[in-house]
C-alpha cells in the first residue's frame, strides 16, 4: 500500500468542544485503495475526527490535505472537496421531501452540473446492485433502516467521490439490518473503493479493514493490520477495549 | 314586509358595492399574505443566523411590530410618512405595507421555529453532497418547512381579512365602509338597516374565512400523515 499516492491527510490536528480537547494532535495518511477503520470507546473522538476531514467541524491547529493540497487554511472550495469525500451519516440522513431516486440525482444535477437523464440511468444501476431498484421512487419514510442506508450509500457513491467516509453506519440499525448494509460496504471494499470507517462492529471491521487506527482521549494510540492487532495488541489500553467485547459465562471477562 | 330592512340591500347596486367591499378586503389581505411568505421565508433565515447584531435587530423588529396595535401602524404609515416625508400613499398601499409587516413578523417568527426544528444534520448530509449554503435552503431545508407552513400562511390570511376592517380608519372604502355608507344613505327611511347590513357582513366575511380554514385543516391532516 506505501506506494500508492497518499489521497487524504491529517497531520496533527487539535479540535476542541465546548472547553475540552476533542482531538489532539491526530495524524493519519489514507492512501488510495485503502480501508481503514477507526474504532474506540464512545466518545474517543474518531466520529469528530471524520466531521473534521470534510469540513463539518472547524479544526484548531493542524492541517488535512487532500490530493496533497492544504484544505484547512486559506480559502477552500467545501463544495468542490466535498464532492470529492463522500460521507455517509449514522441517521442516514436523506431528504424525506424527495423519492429515493430524487435523493441521488439532487448532487450531480445540481452540483456537477451533469445531465438528469443520464445520471438517472446511473442511479438506477447502482440501485439495482445494491437491490434496491424497486424502490426508486419509494419516499424514505416507505422503506427499513437498512434501506434508507444503502441508499444513503448510493447517494455519496454517485458523485464519484475519491474516498468514501462511514460514520457509524449501522449504530441506529436493527442487528438484521445491520448485514445488509456492511455487505454493500464489503462490496465497495472489493471494488477497491478508498474508506475510512467508523465503526463498533468489531467482525466487520476486522473484515473490511487494510488498517485499524484505534482511538482513545482524542489520540492515536495504537495502528496496524487487523491480523495483529485484534489478537495481539500492543497497548494495554487496546487489550482492555477489545475485551470489553468478549464475553464468557459468569460475566467473568476473558 | 315593505318596512323590513333587508330590502336596502337590494336597492341598486348596494349588494354589488358590498361584494366590491370585500373584494377589497380580500385583496389587501392576499397581496400582503404573499408578500409576507416570501419576506417571512427571508426573515426567519436571518434569525437563525448567529451574528448577534442580526439577532437583536430581528428580535427589536418582531417586538416592535407584535406591541404595536396594526391601527397605530396604519395611522403611522399612512398619516406619518406624509406628514414627515411628503410621501403620499394611498391608503391600500399603506394597508398593504402595515399587513407585509405584521405578516412578515408572524411568519418569519413561524420559520425560524420550522428552520430550527430540522435536524441539523439535515443541512450536513445536503453539505456532504457538496451543495452550497443556498442550494441546501433552496432544495433541502425551504420545501421541508414548506409543508408546515402552509397551514399557519392560511391561518394568517384569515386573521389579516378579519383585520383589514381597520382601513377603513385611513379612508379605503371596504367592505365595513361601504356598509356603513349604506346604512347612513338610508338612515331615514329604512331605520332598521344597521341589522341587516352589518348582518350580511357577517356572512360575507364568514364565507370568505369559513373555505379558507377548511382547506388549511386539510391540508394539516393531508401533510400529517406524510
Amino acid at each position: 500500500m506505501a506506494e500508492q499516492q497518499v489521497i487524504l491527510e491529517a497531520r496533527n490536528i487539535t479540535k476542541d468542544y465546548g472547553g475540552g480537547r476533542v482531538l489532539d494532535g491526530v495524524s493519519l495518511q489514507v492512501h488510495k485503495g485503502e480501508v481503514i477503520v477507526l474504532i474506540g470507546p464512545s466518545g474517543c473522538g474518531k466520529s469528530t475526527f471524520l466531521r473534521c476531514m470534510n469540513g463539518l467541524e472547524q479544526i484548531q491547529s493542524g492541517q488535512i490535505l487532500l490530493d496533497g493540497e492544504v484544505i484547512t487554511e486559506g480559502k477552500t472550495d467545501w463544495t468542490k472537496v466535498r464532492q470529492k469525500i463522500g460521507m455517509v451519516f449514522q441517521s442516514y440522513e436523506l431528504f424525506p421531501h424527495m423519492s429515493v431516486i430524487d435523493n441521488l440525482v439532487l448532487g450531480p444535477v445540481k452540483v456537477q452540473g451533469r445531465d438528469k437523464k443520464e445520471v438517472t440511468k446511473e442511479a438506477e444501476k447502482l440501485l439495482e446492485r445494491v437491490g434496491l431498484l424497486d424502490k426508486k421512487d419509494a419516499f424514505p419514510r416507505q422503506l427499513s433502516g437498512g434501506q434508507k442506508q444503502r441508499v444513503a450509500i448510493v447517494r455519496a457513491l454517485i458523485l464519484k467521490p475519491e474516498i468514501l467516509l462511514f460514520d457509524e453506519v449501522t449504530a441506529a440499525l436493527d442487528p438484521e439490518m445491520v448485514r445488509e448494509v456492511l455487505d454493500v460496504i464489503l462490496e465497495l471494499a472489493a471494488d477497491g473503493y478508498t474508506m475510512l470507517i467508523v465503526t463498533h462492529e468489531m467482525q466487520f471491521a476486522k473484515a473490511v479493514a487494510d488498517k485499524i487506527v484505534f482511538i482513545d482521549g482524542g489520540k492515536v494510540v495504537e495502528s496496524g493490520i487487523p491480523e495483529k492487532f485484534f489478537t495481539q495488541p500492543e497497548t494495554d489500553r487496546a487489550r482492555r477495549f477489545l475485551n470489553t467485547f468478549i464475553y464468557a459465562k459468569g460475566g467473568e471477562k476473558a | 314586509m315593505q318596512d323590513l330592512g333587508i330590502r336596502v340591500l337590494f336597492l341598486g347596486n348596494n349588494f354589488a358595492r358590498l361584494l366590491q367591499g370585500l373584494w377589497i378586503t380580500i385583496r389587501i389581505s392576499l397581496i400582503a399574505v404573499a408578500l409576507s411568505i416570501v419576506f417571512g421565508v427571508l426573515l426567519g433565515i436571518l434569525m437563525t443566523v448567529k451574528n448577534p447584531v442580526i439577532k437583536a435587530m430581528t428580535k427589536i423588529y418582531l417586538e416592535f411590530i407584535r406591541i404595536m396595535p396594526q391601527l397605530v401602524l396604519l395611522f403611522l404609515v399612512f398619516f406619518g410618512l406624509t406628514k414627515s416625508y411628503g410621501i403620499n400613499l394611498s391608503g391600500e398601499t399603506s394597508a398593504i405595507i402595515v399587513f407585509t409587516l405584521w405578516g412578515t413578523a408572524e411568519m418569519g417568527d413561524l420559520v425560524r421555529g420550522a428552520l430550527i426544528s430540522i435536524p441539523k444534520h439535515q443541512y450536513e448530509s445536503g453539505a456532504a453532497i457538496g451543495l452550497t449554503k443556498w442550494q441546501v435552503y433552496r432544495y433541502v431545508i425551504i420545501p421541508q418547512i414548506l409543508t408546515r407552513l402552509v397551514p399557519l400562511a392560511i391561518n394568517l390570511t384569515t386573521r389579516m381579512i378579519k383585520t383589514t376592517s381597520l382601513v377603513a380608519l385611513i379612508g379605503v372604502v371596504e367592505v365595513l365602509k361601504v356598509a356603513q355608507q349604506i346604512i347612513e344613505a338610508n338612515r331615514y327611511t329604512v331605520p332598521d338597516s344597521a341589522l341587516w347590513i352589518y348582518g350580511t357582513i357577517f356572512f360575507l366575511y364568514f364565507f370568505a374565512c369559513w373555505p379558507i380554514s377548511l382547506v388549511a385543516k386539510r391540508l394539516e391532516k393531508k401533510w400529517k400523515t406524510t
